[in-house]
């Protein structure tokens, strides 16, 4: 989990057995391009994710956060360059799950058939999808309710199964697309208490895009705040913070003011750059 | 605005309007339930009254009464149980024969950009053509038998489902189509846990229009080569001048049409429990 905040350590030249000595990447992303046209959403993005690593980006509104991780979902096809996922052979298990931004369970759906979509589209037998779903929908609190549809849950319920959902399905990493941008602030706070729980158990590696500094630091091993058109890396920095975290008292700690304001300040000129972008005033760089 | 409210003394501040827009005494679901019941029976009474008194033309419009009478002697002989079946048995294989495919193919129409591409100018073109004008060509095809009343019925049918389907999997919020391609749903999947249940509201609309014209025309194709159902009841009416029986025939055709609306509302009840009312 290096940080590659320092440039110095890209100038000396890795030999091949540190190469091999690395342990391998659950993601390994290699030159990534993807262009809508003129426009270059993620411009040259090469990046290692740590096996268990709670990654998070941060970037303005439009910098193509969402593009980079509709792509490592398999939603978007890349321009070019190239993205590793290391999926151990013959586990039977699949590359990805998403929790999407906004409404994504079925509404056709009750709870329970919700959660076993995944593990349904890929014909696991019922005994252990019983299983799986019983035991998330617990961790979800939402056992009681699996019998309900979508349209009698309130939203805060609503993104509690599409995270069911994405556990149970067992992936190799997880990605999260803004989950709760759409909650009030109170509901926000217990789903990130719950989805930090819910991962300190297995420790997938995660993929996370929020717009919140405070969210990425509270959460993320490591967080990396995106420029705006082009996409491209701006700021790798590693999260410290000692785990199990309790997002409570994190946030009085100093080091998490530190971290906040440093990432912060970063993002700040690419908030205004996107800005001024959206407002045609500034140039693309 | 109530005769309650007038009676009472001024009372220091106006009722609210909510208050004052009720009957004395009577919910608004209430009163709007008495009156969709009085209506035609209104209608039937001053009907009734006017053919006694001579008000309208009796070989026209019957009384009622008379054609309630009528109707209960053909129920009593059977004729009209077979008519009436021989309709509705045409109009369910119809239905089925032109729903089904209607209903595949238009929802892999809503999938599938190229599907959609080659069948659309065709629905296009052959859309408009009245169905009823396609009757001489049906019986040119398939004879004077059940197979052209079925065909006409299932071209009825048709084209409001499969054009509903198509419109119905093209409304699905992309979102549930990104869920099912991150899920790994096979197309199979995909049809059966997402295409389907997401357009079935709006294919539900689409069987109601469809049964709705496949009684129209199983009622006109009836009328020529058949010799049962309700269609060929109202022809023979005609033929023999037996107007009463013609009432009878039009009576039975409606209350088959009133019957399926409130089945359909049924059936979309239970077959979507998730739709919010």
């Amino acid at each position: 989990m290096s940080s590659s905040t320092s440039p110095a350590s890209h100038l000396r030249p890795v030999t091949a057995a540190e190469e091999a000595a690395r342990p391998v990447p659950a993601i390994r992303i290699r030159n990534l391009v993807k262009s809508f046209g003129d426009l270059v959403a993620v411009d040259n993005v090469s990046l290692d994710i740590g096996q268990g690593e709670f990654f998070m980006i941060v970037g303005p509104s439009g910098c193509g956060k969402t593009t980079l991780l509709r792509i490592l979902a398999g939603l978007e096809d890349a321009t070019s360059g190239t993205i590793d996922v290391d999926v151990p052979a013959g586990s039977g298990r699949p590359e990805n799950s998403m929790v999407f931004q906004g409404d994504s369970i079925l509404p056709w759906m009750t709870v329970w058939q919700n959660a076993a979509y995944g593990l349904r589209m890929r014909n696991v037998p019922a005994n252990t999808i019983k299983d799986v779903v019983s035991h998330y929908l617990d961790r979800t609190g939402l056992t009681r309710f699996a019998g309900y549809y979508p349209h009698q849950l309130s939203g805060g319920m609503r993104q509690r199964v599409a995270i069911a959902r994405a556990f149970a399905n067992d992936p190799q990493i997880l990605l999260m697309d803004e989950p709760f941008s759409a909650l009030d602030a109170q509901n926000k706070l217990l789903l990130q208490e719950e989805l930090l729980h819910i991962w300190e158990e297995h420790k997938k590696t995660v993929v996370f895009i929020t717009h919140s500094v405070d969210e990425a630091v509270l959460l993320g091993d490591r967080v990396m705040v995106m420029t705006a058109q082009p996409g491209w890396v701006k700021l790798l920095i590693d999260i410290p913070l000692a785990r199990p975290r309790n997002i409570m008292e994190l946030q009085g700690a100093p080091e998490y003011g530190d971290l906040v304001q440093r990432i912060w300040a970063n993002l700040r000129d690419e908030v205004t750059r996107a800005r001024e972008i959206a407002e045609g005033l500034g140039d693309p760089l | 605005m109530s005769s309650e409210q007038a009676a009472a003394p001024a009372p220091p501040r106006p009722a609210p309007a909510k208050r004052a827009a009720k009957g004395p005494g009577m919910s608004l679901p209430v009163r709007d339930r008495i009156l969709s019941i009085a209506s035609p029976l209104g209608l039937l009474l001053v009907w009734e009254l006017a053919a006694r008194f001579g008000f309208i033309d009796t070989r026209f419009f019957p009384a009622p009464s008379s054609i309630f009478v009528l109707l209960i002697q053909m129920l009593q002989s059977g004729e009209l149980i077979t008519h009436t079946m021989a309709s509705l048995r045409r109009l369910f294989w119809g239905t089925l024969i032109g729903g089904v495919p209607a209903l595949v193919l238009g929802v892999v129409m809503g999938l599938h950009r190229a599907t959609r591409a080659i069948f659309d100018p065709l629905i296009a073109a052959t859309y408009p053509i009245p169905k009823s004008s396609i009757l001489p060509l049906a019986l040119l095809i398939f004879g004077l038998g059940e197979p052209s009343k079925i065909f006409m019925v299932a071209i009825g049918v048709f084209f409001p489902v499969a054009i509903n389907a198509t419109t119905g999997v093209l409304e699905i919020n992309k979102i549930y189509l990104d869920v099912g391609r991150n899920y790994k749903a096979n197309r199979w999947n995909t049809f059966w846990t997402i295409a389907l249940p997401g357009a079935l509201p709006v294919i539900m609309t689409g069987f109601k229009l469809g049964i709705g014209i496949g009684l129209i025309l199983i009622a006109v194709a009836e009328m020529i080569g058949a010799k049962s159902g309700l269609g060929y009841l109202i022809w023979s009416a005609w033929e023999t001048f037996a107007v009463e029986q013609m009432y009878v025939g039009l009576f039975m055709i409606a209350l088959i049409g009133f019957a399926l609306t409130l089945a359909l509302n049924e059936l979309e009840r239970f077959i979507i429990p998730w739709k919010v009312n």
